[in-house]
């Protein structure tokens, strides 16, 4: 086998467990603190990538994209949280779906009405475009500044929620939320906070990711999805989990979706290798999500101190 | 006879009736047209009785219902595209497949509870979305048209009007039969699991056998909808799997009564006709139905049928 393709590819799949993280870390700590299950993560994420897009596009400055991505992240998710979801918190699982199930809808019409139906296109940066040479590799720069950021933002989660006095009240929030409102913590505004910085993560990731996707309409879900495989995966409400659980899901497919063909040509008749190796490239991640259940329904990584 | 003037059985037996004067009506008014959609509201109406039996009665919150729906139709779009065009081979395969995958999705899926089971019944429609999509020789993420209905012998369904009383006679059946289903000693369990399951297993019941055999029925129903769905659109697509159809038909059994018998027969004929009328007045009508769906979650806790007192000794 082709061990430079291997590399590119171990790469891209790294790439995108790092993009996968970035709305994994969010929607966990939504998931784990709160107890609210918000499909609408995606939509964040979509709007982000719309909103970031379109200011690169009429100023040609990707810092004021960052600005538009992951600031209208923010705002977008307070004001969210504010107006419609916060009187869902306390309500059971099948009230949050079904609501952020609407929310969906309307985020994706909203797109197409202000953006219309078809992709709406955001070309990397001028200085980030090239490619970086290493080890007989070429591989483009700005795919190595995702990756770049995604670890910085791991490093910067990780910081925030075992090392500083917030981060304690996270985790007291998570274990006992009421118990810490009633020590005189202002769990209200905890929980916006976070909520809103879940949010921002999202835009960071549509910032991201608009350079290399095209930006349309129900972007959000297939990555929606896929990060929801990755917090089963990792443990729910776990950042350490959602770390390694994104890494897992991202390499798992992109490197099944393009070894696996190739593998299953050793063993099996060319046309049937061709036929049976997206097949079973495209169902591996659910595959795995399915064998970790079955051995720990708990999760790979689950919260110890919760 | 607290059941006959309770207002819950005026609005089943007004439903059916209206249901059933359909067809005439319709030829009355020279608009076959509404012959179909009703066809329609009925077949979800089924598929949604048949998550209201996983949802409303077991309280299994399945995010991934519509996979039996897709499950069904490609039973009809797999057989008669390979020259199979018997409507009971293609029944007997789609009950197959039905059983088949949701008891190994079941299985693994009720290991866990709360929001990952949401999650993984969600991941595993969508596996089989995938996998619907990478049927290159059956369509691929187009679809197949069907082109000869299930054959059923002595039932044309290519006759509207039979196919029509049909599917209505079955969604009959089907209420017919989740009515007894839950009232009887099985139906009693599964609903003392949902609201403890603790308690039941203290009490000795094998709380997961029971779980599992709800969702496998429900599938099984599911995928007798989907059947009919194919059958009725001349169409299988990996669409009929997406994640946003399961969505939809949570939406009819919450919005016309989790845990209701009628419930979700009543929400899929106002979901249907809502967004029939809605596309009447604008392209965008989801950016009408999104916040109505929000709305029904924030407030509409019961549903309609909910609104209704129920008869007496609670239940149905």
């Amino acid at each position: 086998m082709n061990l430079t393709l291997f590399f590119t590819q171990a790469l891209n799949g790294f790439q995108l467990g790092v993009l996968l993280f970035l709305l994994a870390a969010g929607l966990t700590l939504v998931f784990g603190i709160m107890n609210f299950v918000n499909l609408a993560h995606g939509s964040l994420y979509m709007m982000g990538a719309y909103l970031a897009a379109t200011a690169y596009n009429k100023t040609d400055s990707f810092w004021l994209a960052a600005v538009g991505g992951i600031g209208g992240g923010f705002l977008l998710g307070v004001v969210l949280q504010q107006v419609a979801l916060r009187t869902l918190f306390d309500r059971d699982h099948l009230d949050q779906v079904l609501a952020t199930f609407g929310l969906i809808l309307f985020f994706n019409e909203l797109a197409r009405m202000i953006w219309g139906a078809s992709p709406y296109y955001m070309n990397v940066p001028e200085a980030l475009s090239g490619a970086v040479e290493f080890a007989g590799i070429s591989y483009p720069v700005y795919r190595l500044l995702i990756i770049g950021v995604g670890l910085t933002v791991a490093c910067g989660a990780w910081f925030l929620i075992q090392k500083t006095r917030v981060g304690m009240l996270i985790r007291a929030g998570a274990s006992v939320g009421w118990m810490v409102g009633a020590l005189g913590v202002n769990i209200k505004l905890l929980n916006m906070v976070l909520f809103g910085l879940g949010a921002a993560l999202a835009g960071l990731a549509g910032l991201m990711a608009g350079p290399i996707l095209s930006v349309q309409a129900g972007m959000g879900e297939p990555i929606l999805i896929l990060t929801l495989v990755t917090i089963v995966i990792g443990g729910i409400g776990s950042i350490r989990g959602a770390f390694l659980g994104a890494v897992i899901v991202g390499m798992v497919d992109t490197v099944g979706r393009t070894m696996l063909p190739v593998l299953l040509r050793q063993f099996l008749d060319r046309t049937v290798a061709n036929a049976a190796g997206p097949a079973i490239a495209s169902m591996s991640i659910y595959l795995l999500m399915a064998a970790v259940l079955a051995v720990k329904p708990e999760g790979l990584f689950p919260v110890k101190n919760g | 006879m607290a059941l006959v003037r309770s207002p819950r059985f005026w609005l089943s037996a007004v439903t059916l009736l209206l249901l059933a004067a359909v067809p005439a009506a319709a030829k009355a008014v020279g608009q076959p047209f509404y012959m179909t959609l009703f066809l329609r509201i009925m077949i979800y109406g089924l598929a949604a009785l048949s998550l209201n039996l996983v949802l409303g009665f077991g309280g299994m919150v399945s995010f991934g219902h519509a996979l039996y729906l897709g499950l069904g139709a490609y039973a009809v779009g797999i057989s008669s595209t390979l020259g199979v065009t018997s409507g009971w081979v293609h029944l007997a395969i789609a009950l197959a497949a039905a059983v088949g995958v949701s008891l190994f999705t079941g299985l693994i899926s009720l290991r866990t509870s709360g929001i990952a089971f949401i999650m993984i019944t969600l991941a595993f429609a969508q596996m089989f979305f995938f996998l619907a999509v990478s049927l290159k020789q059956f369509g691929g993420d187009e679809g197949m048209t069907i082109a000869q209905p299930s054959d059923f012998g002595l039932l044309p369904l290519g006759n509207k009007v039979v196919f029509y009383y049909a599917v209505f006679a079955l969604l009959v059946a089907a209420l017919y039969g989740s009515r007894r289903l839950v009232e009887s000693r099985f139906g009693m369990v599964l609903r003392g699991t949902m609201s403890n399951e603790r308690r039941m297993k203290a009490l000795g019941f094998p709380t997961l056998r029971y779980r599992l055999t709800a969702y496998v029925i429900g599938a099984c129903v599911c995928a007798v909808a989907g059947l009919l769905l194919a059958n009725l659109t001349g169409f299988a697509s990996p669409d009929y799997m997406a994640w946003s159809r399961s969505g939809e038909l949570i939406v009819m059994v919450v919005l016309g009564g989790m845990g209701t018998l009628m419930g979700p027969v009543v929400g899929a004929t106002v979901l249907l006709l809502l967004e029939e009328v809605l596309t009447a007045f604008t392209d965008h009508w989801m950016i009408v139905l999104g916040p109505i769906i929000l709305l029904i979650a924030v407030l509409a806790k019961r549903g309609i049928v909910g609104l209704l007192p129920a008869p007496r000794g609670g239940g149905e």
